[in-house]
């Protein structure tokens, strides 16, 4: 990449090296794309961690309330959990379309991916509204304040992704599939399966053991 | 007419004209002169045709330089604030002795030192450090941007948003009236119920999103966009400490933001998190806000220390004594900062076993910091020392910040943290090490530093005038709390009736005297500076004789930073290519790829703080209003494509031709 000059100068005396590049060729655009993405992803991941540590803490705090094992329906996040591991699979479809060139291909399948990912917030609005109507919202205690607040910060960020989505097709229909346009896919791709991975531990953290408990 | 009162509810929330503080005569005061001022100057700006240029030049500018300088306006500014917060406490403490009541009422004074405190750290030291790593990092990496230059200028205004958030907090409505770090349950809706915590939250809310994205920011930066040849180890030790530096404020923030956020909710939503009841727990809060909060004094000294590891090589003459220790310590330090948050409460009562393990844990933590204070010695040692400003600074925080640590070790040791927990031997532990530490280095950074960006000298005589009456000032402003606190005076007291405390309270008043004087010499030196920048000039662009590669480029450095991109073969990489003969390019130059400028940061932040004010006053309307905008701005910003130009080649020639004759009027002179 970077091409020295090479300057032979005075035989007796050893010549200073050349102590700029004389070839140089600009930064290919977006070259720390990628690991800024990472490094917010690992900034967001500590949110997570915090929330998962004060579930940690609090989850067991039920007021003499309600418990995981009253309200939990685990066939429902059986559903849930399969939508959104559906859709991980199915971002990867999208972008082995992206790296074959296929437009429409890419675009089909991101917008099944934003389907299952509608799916998934639809059923954990649900699951929301009926906890709440049976008296256990996110106020009856500690326990639900701290789920509500770890599982809705999960939604949230799908409901971005999926925002994050439209706005992504909306560019590579417009644009066609050009390099930011694909930077911009891997961003969100590292994205899907990031909170993939979040949910993975909710999964288990807060709905399998707190039936088990 | 109840419907004109549900229009106005509607519209304005729960603001009312009863939340103007206007039965307070030190607030309308305030006002009134911030009032005459800011009008004075925003009729100047228009007076003078300024607001184009200030928009083009500055405000939408994506140069990390221009806006490094602008966070530094930002950390002076709120410094004049934060301190006159002090000086109404020291006024206070030393005056109300005897039944008198002092001057400030319990709900003000209140107010007074939570504002301090958070101005302090979050809008003086945090823009402060950053808009230095901002204008030093990739001048001294070789670089000619951030990795990232919109999100840079985005950051800073998210910054100024909450900076704004705080000032607002003075004159509409009131402040938080409970410490800095706001614990519940006082700072919960049962006992906090009005605006005071909610201005707390979204101001820090908003400025931590800014400081989060910096941090992520200034990480590629170091990690990506190095000169060729600079390797890890042969980065200079400021961007070693700006990289731990930012390391820390990307693993550190996100948990404030968390922790802001479950208080939030507790207030807004009415969950059970820090409550007394329903499964609530308060010393969570305390964990948690710590667990950022330790990190966080590390992200203020770390770049500090590195502008020390800068500034006693240079005016030594020598090079830095032990880069690896101190790469190591710094690293070292990085870690460590993260396993003491419990030392902030060893009173919990968690038991032996653990207020041990931070006690030691602490203690630890003072081997990597006395390391680094030999190494400066060691440098210092034989060395030509010149006793400029940065050297004066330098040598000033060796001593203060020696006796700060020693008292930190002192407040360690767990039994001796429950006599002296909260007390003013505390408040004067952490002023003497971020007074003698950060805000040192802060002025020996801006000495050092300005000729840089400005292409001229700070005044030295008024320059020593601020140093004096600083050093001094400190000395009787902190030194009294050490001997008060082992008397077991405690924080955030507003009225005494031990008679015999008053002389100490006095001294200390006395020492925020001598500091105001300091200040304003800091502000007198700039001035004359500015006015005799034509004796002051420095055309050579290196005029300490220094070692690392911002001192390579002219001063103030083109927007492109470097005409050709340097090879660095060495740790002090200017020196190197002084010491072997280096002959400036004078030709060879081709186009440089340059962001270009964009309103959409300013933008944004100004939507991200309008949303933090409606939802303080409950203003729903707004809220939704402001997020709407932020998202369309947001996705509206991704449509925009084209974000570069080509900086001409014939440009760079222009101006590099005309450095050429001005070295040579130089030399010739």
């Amino acid at each position: 990449m970077t091409a020295l000059h090479d300057t032979t100068g005075a035989a007796s005396q050893p010549a200073p090296p050349t102590f700029y590049l004389v070839d140089e060729h600009p930064h290919p655009e977006g070259s720390s794309t990628m690991f800024g993405f990472w490094l917010y992803l690992m900034s967001d991941c500590l949110i997570f961690a915090m929330l998962f540590a004060t579930y940690g803490v609090l989850g067991g705090n039920y007021a003499a309330g309600p418990s995981p094992r009253d309200l939990f329906e685990l066939p429902t996040v059986a559903l849930n959990t399969s939508m959104l591991l559906l859709s991980s699979i199915t971002y990867g479809f999208a972008l082995i379309a992206m790296q074959s060139g296929h437009k429409g291909g890419t675009l089909a399948w991101l917008a099944v991916t934003g389907l299952f990912g509608l799916g998934f917030v639809g059923i954990e609005l649900n699951e929301f509204a009926h906890l709440i109507a049976e008296g256990a919202g996110p106020q009856r205690s500690a326990f639900l304040s701290s789920f509500f607040t770890l599982v809705g910060t999960h939604g949230l960020h799908v409901t971005f992704g999926i925002v994050w989505l439209v706005t992504l097709m909306v560019q590579v229909s417009r644009f066609g599939l050009t390099g930011a346009n694909r930077r911009r896919l891997m961003c969100l791709s590292m994205f899907w399966h990031f909170l993939d991975v979040v949910w993975i531990g909710v999964f288990t953290f807060v709905y399998l053991m707190g039936v088990l408990r | 007419m109840p419907s004109l009162n549900v229009i106005l509810s509607f519209i304005f929330g729960r603001l009312t004209l009863a939340d103007l503080p206007l039965d307070e005569p030190i607030v309308v005061i305030t006002f009134v002169v911030v009032a005459i001022g800011g009008l004075a100057v925003l009729g100047a700006l228009t007076y003078f045709k300024l607001w184009g240029y200030l928009w083009r030049e500055w405000f939408t500018t994506v140069d990390h330089k221009r806006i490094g300088i602008m966070y530094m306006v930002l950390g002076l500014i709120m410094l004049l604030r934060g301190f006159s917060d002090a000086i109404l406490m020291r006024i206070q403490q030393a005056t109300a002795f005897g039944g008198s009541e002092g001057y400030l009422p319990a709900h003000h004074y209140d107010q007074v030192f939570t504002a301090h405190g958070v101005i302090m750290i979050f809008f003086v030291a945090m823009p402060f450090v950053t808009g230095l790593m901002n204008f030093v990092v990739p001048l001294q990496i070789g670089a000619r941007d951030v990795s990232f230059p919109f999100l840079n200028n985005f950051s800073f205004w998210m910054t100024v948003g909450g900076a704004i958030i705080v000032m607002m907090s003075l004159f509409v409505g009131e402040f938080a009236r409970t410490g800095w770090l706001a614990y519940p349950p006082l700072s919960g809706k049962d006992f906090s119920p009005d605006v005071g915590v909610d201005y707390y939250i979204w101001a820090l809310q908003v400025a931590g999103v800014g400081t989060t994205l910096s941090g992520i920011n200034l990480i590629a930066t170091i990690v990506k966009m190095r000169a060729p040849g600079m390797t890890l180890m042969r980065m200079p030790i400021f961007t070693w400490t700006a990289l731990c530096t930012n390391v820390l404020i990307v693993a550190a923030f996100p948990v404030l933001t968390a922790v802001l956020t479950l208080l939030m909710l507790d207030r807004y939503v009415g969950t059970n998190f820090f409550t007394n009841g329903l499964g609530g727990n308060p010393m969570m809060y305390v964990n948690l806000i710590w667990i950022w909060g330790h990190p966080e004094v590390y992200i203020l000294i770390l770049p500090i220390f590195g502008v020390y590891s800068e500034v006693t090589p240079t005016f030594s003459g020598k090079r830095l004594f032990g880069y690896s220790s101190m790469v190591y310590a710094t690293v070292c330090i990085t870690v460590l900062s993260y396993l003491v948050w419990l030392h902030h409460f060893f009173t919990m009562g968690s038991g032996a076993d653990v207020n041990s393990f931070f006690g030691i844990t602490t203690m630890i933590i003072s081997i990597p910091t006395g390391a680094k204070i030999f190494n400066w010695l060691f440098t210092m040692y034989r060395g030509r020392i010149r006793f400029e400003l940065p050297m004066m600074w330098t040598v000033a925080f060796m001593v203060t910040f020696t006796i700060g640590g020693m008292s930190g070790v002192l407040l360690a040791v767990p039994p001796a943290d429950f006599v002296l927990h909260n007390s003013l031997f505390l408040i004067a532990h952490f002023h003497n090490v971020i007074i003698g530490g950060v805000l040192f280095g802060i002025f020996a950074a801006i000495s050092y530093w300005w000729p840089k960006a400005f292409g001229f000298k700070l005044d030295p005589f008024w320059g020593k005038v601020s140093f004096w009456f600083w050093v001094v000032g400190f000395y009787f402003a902190f030194m009294p709390l050490y001997v008060l606190g082992l008397m077991g005076v405690t924080r955030r007291l507003r009225t005494f009736d031990d008679a015999s405390l008053q002389i100490w309270f006095v001294l200390a008043a006395f020492g925020a005297a001598l500091i105001a004087i300091g200040i304003l010499a800091f502000l007198i030196q700039i001035f004359v500076s500015i006015r005799n920048r034509e004796q002051l000039v420095d055309l050579t662009g290196d005029p300490w004789d220094a070692r690392t590669l911002e001192w390579s480029t002219s001063s103030p450095p083109p927007a492109y930073n470097f005409a050709l991109t340097p090879v660095v073969y060495e740790r002090d990489a200017w020196w190197d290519m002084k010491s072997r003969g280096h002959i400036r390019p004078l030709a060879g130059f081709k186009p440089i790829h340059m962001p270009s400028n964009t309103g959409s940061g300013i933008i944004l932040a100004a939507c991200a703080t309008a949303f933090g004010v409606a939802m303080i006053w409950y203003m729903w309307w707004l809220a939704v209003l402001s997020f709407a905008a932020l998202l369309v701005v947001a996705i509206w910003h991704t449509f925009n494509y084209k974000r570069d130009f080509d900086y001409p080649a014939e440009a760079v020639r222009t101006a590099e031709d005309a450095r050429t004759l001005a070295l040579s009027t130089e030399a010739h002179a």
